[in-house]
């Protein structure tokens, strides 16, 4: 098992360095720098920012002064919020997205693994179509449209759940963890029928029923370990797929999490703010992908024993 | 045709291919026929739209304003005055435009990628899948909205990328099809005529491997008018003076307080579009009896 | 009394497509510590019969018609689910065809193996671990304990068997039913497998109902044979009455397809139509740096004319070797040469034509054609290609073809999932007859049919090589099907050639001990 893990860190590193890559030489080759759309700065005063920001450098000096930086763990400096660096504006962000995303993931998996299941026990039947009819529902709505129908209709018309902010006032975290997880939910749904279904149709089922075993316990002991694999498979891409979304969300429901902040940096073309929420964003995926990767084979004792034994 | 030719042939009662059978199971399939003819509906207007479209694209009437429905204007008019169902129209040219052409793209790279792995094999194979492997791990949606930034919204470049992301599944369902259809007797028997391989390719492999990949890309395509009208709705896609339904949803949702409508009825057209796309790729699935194509 | 007795029993399948009548009044018992074997082909509702008793069959789409089934003075088929289930796995145990798809395999051994104590209330954990140990040992695992804490992909088929064995015995039931418990095994395993469950049965006194398809393995376990056939049964009584006096036309017809005929005479001076010298195929692996040696130095001729058969288990390289010969597998070193010609060295274009003069039957008539093609461009496609004959004959030649290998000339346009295995096993072999080869490799050609099927395709086989002149490799598991039709006998194991010589010199007295086990493990002496 070790062995998958580091055989797994192995193929993660390459493709952190690409991102690095690719997203400083795509930021910095961008049209227009950061202090041309400031008007009333003098040319001195221009250069003065450019030095302090290492702009005046060649650029496979600034490449490399930015990796020394991060492997110090330095985002750099916030070109648009003087004063604050990226790591500053991240921790802040963080935590608010981070229990976005876990509320959504929770949700989602729920949700989704009852709905899912309970359609595997009954199929083409009504107990299967209309949790089905739902999550097809939940894969055609977006999140962009979502959340301002739920706003529109809980928010608004009923005026039962705050319309925005986050922590601020009671209940205002149920809207956008519902509009953030919906999709997933609906997702994780069909993966977990499609898995339960398979696994309900092996031989080694039927053996459980011959043993006289009640229905529930077939379905928990026997087919739920294999039937949720593709789920647990799925979490990872589900994770990355959060992140964009919480970009969308927090904008709707102004949450001052980690996606608004890219999105406006990605207006304000805060260079250094992108590039650092690029890196430290997709080195979270690349990790969560890892994990759940490693879940999943740990998950199948054939791959588990074949690692241990370090064959 | 010879005499004796058509005498077998006469004689020959007519087989039923698998394309028939999973014609014949598809047609009954409710959801997936009204699927089909939604989107057939929708392609159609789109491509009608210059000439059906009630006002022109840039008609705007500033005295008139935001309006609920009405006889004029069927689904109301925006804050500029404009017809909300010409907006529509003309956004899901884009909108659809962009479904089918980046999936396309998608399709063509996927396709001749994951074939070509597939049946060469070998180091070939596992180096062209380990590339595959690495782009997967990107996190492509956070690359897209960097792109955007980075070169301004272009919709060209907005094709491509999505093409770009789409097509690693796409060439990872074909290589695994390929690989298991050369594993296939059948496929062992043609190379045991001397068949040569682009026979075998051509003949053996591609149509019994069409079935997943018709699926997929109709699968593909929702996903892909998602990606937009998702980037549209940051502001990060398609750009004005041109419109798509992520922009008009995106309009919709800032004055829907006021005007609903304008909210709701472009989510409507987006939401029926992706609907009937999913709902005739899963009666494909389930008609071309292909198995864990997508989930 | 009777331990189990079946009255009257109909069991349908109701679709959409209609209702189908799977089981019709089918009468049968097993008698208190004796074995009862239900023989039939696939879709002879041997199956049904036994899983219905059970309340195994989905309802719908299957429904019971009609019947009783008395178990221990309850008829099983009025009670309620929740009283089967506690029946099923206590009183009434079962195993099934497929050992390798049969357990559970994400939980370990020992889990599986004390469910049906803990379930059914018999025993706590510890004394259901004691007791699942001991069983353990008792159907044969080495080293129990440990087998209790592996997972099932760790064990071998056979093994496998041995456990599903175990986890039936464990509730000490009355009534086992056994479907097909050996079908998917070796023909060593298989012996050995037998003979536990009859040592079993006759150590605990409990009745067994066997089904099988396969009346040599039936008549050496059962006291009893009931045969039935779509549906119905046509015949029942003791082995002795079954091979002696069999009434129905159905019986006899099984009874004479089970392959017994004398192995054909060997002619002499023939020359050697194909040589393999010090032949090796090593296949990479990928959990190990060893290569797998599927086929490990193995010098091999046949004469022009004759039928080789090339027997071995699972594992042993025989398809392995058939492929390597026709260059359809690369081999690793080694030498092939057929009529004289390098087949290693050719380059495309002789290769072709070299491929003209032989071809390959394959096993499973369900994936060696391809699905979206007709008969008819099935069999163009080789015809053409050699330039076998010129397009305006193409009719006449494909029309001779289908004659040749008992297709009706209607089926021309036909796709092949419209035929059933036997039929699509003839088109198979159509299109290796097609370029008129005088080799033809046929890798176990008939294991997929059914018993009255397989010897309808063994015949044609015989008959076409006689009158084409052909030689072969005929590649099988079943020392039943080579006797029948082999002149000289090769006996493969693990990649190395243990033996090879006249049909019935191997058959009569085998020289390797590999070999004399295996002739001892084929099922069927008692009876024959």
């Amino acid at each position: 098992m070790l062995r998958f893990i580091f055989w797994r860190l192995l193929q993660a590193i390459p493709v952190i360095f690409v991102v690095i890559t690719a997203t400083f030489f795509l930021v910095r080759s961008a049209p227009g720098g950061p202090f041309d759309s400031e008007k009333a700065v003098l040319p001195e005063v221009k250069r003065a920012l450019e030095a302090q920001y290492k702009l005046d450098l060649p650029l496979h000096e600034q490449y490399i002064a930015y990796l020394g930086d991060l492997s110090n763990g330095n985002l750099g400096p916030s070109f648009k919020y003087p004063g604050r660096s990226v790591n500053e504006i991240l921790g802040s962000g963080l935590p608010v997205t981070a229990e976005l995303g876990l509320y959504a993931l929770s949700f989602a998996l729920l949700i989704g693994v009852l709905a899912g299941v309970f359609a595997a026990l009954r199929p083409n039947t009504r107990q299967d179509y209309i949790p089905m009819g739902m999550a097809m529902i939940g894969i055609c709505m977006p999140s962009f449209l979502l959340g301002p129908l739920l706003l529109l209709i809980f928010g608004i018309y009923l005026d039962w759940l705050p319309i925005a902010g986050w922590g601020d006032l009671p209940g205002d975290k149920i809207l956008p963890s519902i509009t953030l997880g919906s999709a997933y939910a609906a997702y994780i749904a069909r993966l977990s029928r499609a898995g339960m279904l398979e696994i309900l149709s092996q031989d080694y089922i039927r053996t459980a029923r011959a043993k006289g075993l009640p229905e529930w316990r077939v379905v928990i002991q026997h087919a739920l370990r294999g039937g949720l694999i593709p789920v647990i498979a799925f979490l990872g891409p589900a994770f990355a797929g959060l992140l964009a979304g919480s970009f969308v969300v927090e904008t709707i429901f102004q949450i001052p999490g980690l996606g608004r902040f890219y999105v406006q940096a990605a207006f304000n073309r805060d260079y250094t703010m992108i590039l650092g929420t690029t890196v430290f964003l997709s080195t979270l995926i690349v990790f969560f992908n890892l994990i759940s990767d490693v879940i999943a084979a740990w998950l199948n004792p054939r791959l588990r024993a074949q690692f241990k034994g370090g064959a | 045709m010879n005499t004796e030719q058509t005498a077998l042939l006469v004689e020959a009662e007519d087989g039923a291919s698998l394309w028939h059978d999973a014609w014949l199971r598809l047609k009954k399939n409710r959801a997936a026929v009204t699927g089909g003819v939604v989107l057939t509906m929708m392609v159609v207007l789109a491509i009608l739209t210059p000439w059906i479209a009630p006002y022109g694209y840039e008609a705007q009437n500033l005295d008139l304003g935001a309006t609920p429905p009405s006889a004029a204007h069927w689904l109301g008019t925006d804050i500029f005055g404009r017809d909300l169902l010409t907006q529509i129209l003309y956004g899901g040219r884009i909108s659809l435009a962009v479904g089918f052409i980046a999936t396309a793209v998608a399709l063509v790279i996927g396709v001749t990628w994951g074939a070509v792995a597939g049946y060469v094999g070998g180091r070939i194979d596992s180096i062209m899948m380990r590339f595959v492997d690495i782009l997967y791990a990107l996190p492509f949606m956070i690359f897209i909205i960097l792109l955007m930034v980075v070169f301004g919204r272009n919709i060209l470049l907005l094709f491509l990328a999505i093409g770009a992301v789409e097509w690693l599944t796409m060439a990872r369902i074909m290589r695994t099809q390929v690989q298991s259809l050369r594993q296939q007797e059948f496929v062992e028997a043609a190379v045991s005529l001397g068949l040569p391989p682009s026979a075998i390719i051509l003949k053996h492999i591609i149509p019994n491997a069409l079935g997943p990949i018709i699926v997929y890309t109709t699968l593909t395509i929702p996903s892909v008018m998602l990606l937009e009208a998702f980037l549209s709705f940051l502001g990060l896609g398609i750009q004005p003076p041109q419109t798509s339904w992520g922009l008009l949803i995106s309009y919709g949702a800032e004055t829907m307080e006021e005007y609903p409508w304008l909210l709701i009825f472009p989510g409507l057209a987006l939401t029926i579009t992706l609907f009937s796309l999913n709902f005739l790729g899963d009666g494909l699935r389930d008609a071309l009896d292909v198995r864990g194509s997508k989930d | 009394m009777s331990l189990l007795n079946v009255n009257d029993l109909s069991v349908s399948f109701v679709t959409r497509n209609g209702t189908t009548e799977a089981v019709k009044n089918v009468n049968f018992t097993v008698e208190p510590k004796s074995i009862t074997g239900i023989i039939g082909e696939s879709g002879s509702g041997k199956s049904v019969s036994c899983y219905a008793l059970l309340g195994l069959i989905p309802q719908p789409p299957g429904r019971i018609d009609s019947g009783t089934a008395e178990f221990n003075g309850r008829d099983l088929l009025a009670l309620s689910q929740r009283e089967l289930r506690s029946i099923r796995g206590s009183d009434v145990a079962m195993i099934f065809q497929d050992p390798m798809t049969c357990l559970n395999p994400y939980m370990r051994i020992g889990e599986q193996l004390v469910e049906p104590l803990l379930v059914h209330g018999v025993a706590n954990k510890e004394a259901a671990t004691l007791r699942a140990i001991e069983l353990l040992d008792e159907v044969g695992i080495q080293n129990p304990e440990a087998a209790m804490r592996a997972y099932p992909f760790e064990f071998s088929g056979g093994m496998r068997q041995r456990v599903m064995i175990a986890m039936a015995l464990i509730t000490e039931p009355k009534l086992l039913i056994a479907d097909e418990p050996t079908t998917a095994l070796d023909v060593t395993i298989q012996a050995q497998i037998l003979r536990l469950i009859k040592s079993l049965q006759e150590k605990r006194d409990i009745g067994v109902l066997f089904i099988s398809h396969d009346l040599a393995v039936v008549s050496d376990i059962a006291d009893h044979i009931v045969v039935m056939e779509k549906g119905l049964v046509v015949e029942q009584g003791t082995p002795a009455d079954i091979f002696t006096n069999a009434q129905h036309p159905y019986t006899q017809k099984l009874l004479a397809a089970i392959p017994n005929g004398a192995p054909p005479e060997p002619e002499n001076g023939r020359d050697t139509l194909i040589t393999a010298s010090n032949l090796k195929t090593y296949f990479t692996s990928e959990n190990s740096d060893e290569p797998v040696k599927a086929v490990d130095d193995v010098s091999l001729s046949i004469q022009r004319g004759e039928v080789l058969g090339l027997v071995g288990e699972s594992g042993s390289g025989k398809s392995t070797f058939g492929r390597s010969l026709l260059r359809l597998t690369p081999i690793t070193d080694g030498q092939i040469s057929f009529d004289g010609i390098d087949v290693g060295g050719l380059d495309r274009n002789n290769l072709k034509a070299l491929r003209r003069r032989m071809q390959m039957i394959f096993q499973d008539p369900y994936a060696s054609l391809n699905p979206r093609m007709t008969v008819y461009d099935t069999l163009t496609e080789p015809l053409l290609l050699h330039k076998i004959v010129a397009r305006a004959g193409l009719d006449a030649a494909i029309r001779e073809l289908m004659d040749n290998v008992g297709l009706a000339r209607g089926f021309a346009k036909k796709y092949p999932h419209e035929f059933s295995g036997g039929q699509r096993q003839r088109i198979a072999i159509g299109r290796a007859l097609a370029t008129k080869p005088e080799f033809i490799v046929a890798d176990e050609p008939v294991s997929a049919l059914d018993v009255t099927i397989q010897a309808q395709i063994l015949d044609l086989l015989k008959d076409l090589k006689d009158e084409c002149g052909l030689t072969m490799l005929f590649v099988s598991h079943d020392l039943a099907v080579i006797r029948q039709i082999a002149d000289r006998v090769a006996v493969l194991y693990r990649g190395k050639l243990e033996e090879v010589g006249n049909t019935s010199n191997v058959f009569n007295s085998p020289q390797s001990d590999y070999t004399q086990r295996l002739l001892a493990a084929i099922p069927g002496k008692s009876a024959a």
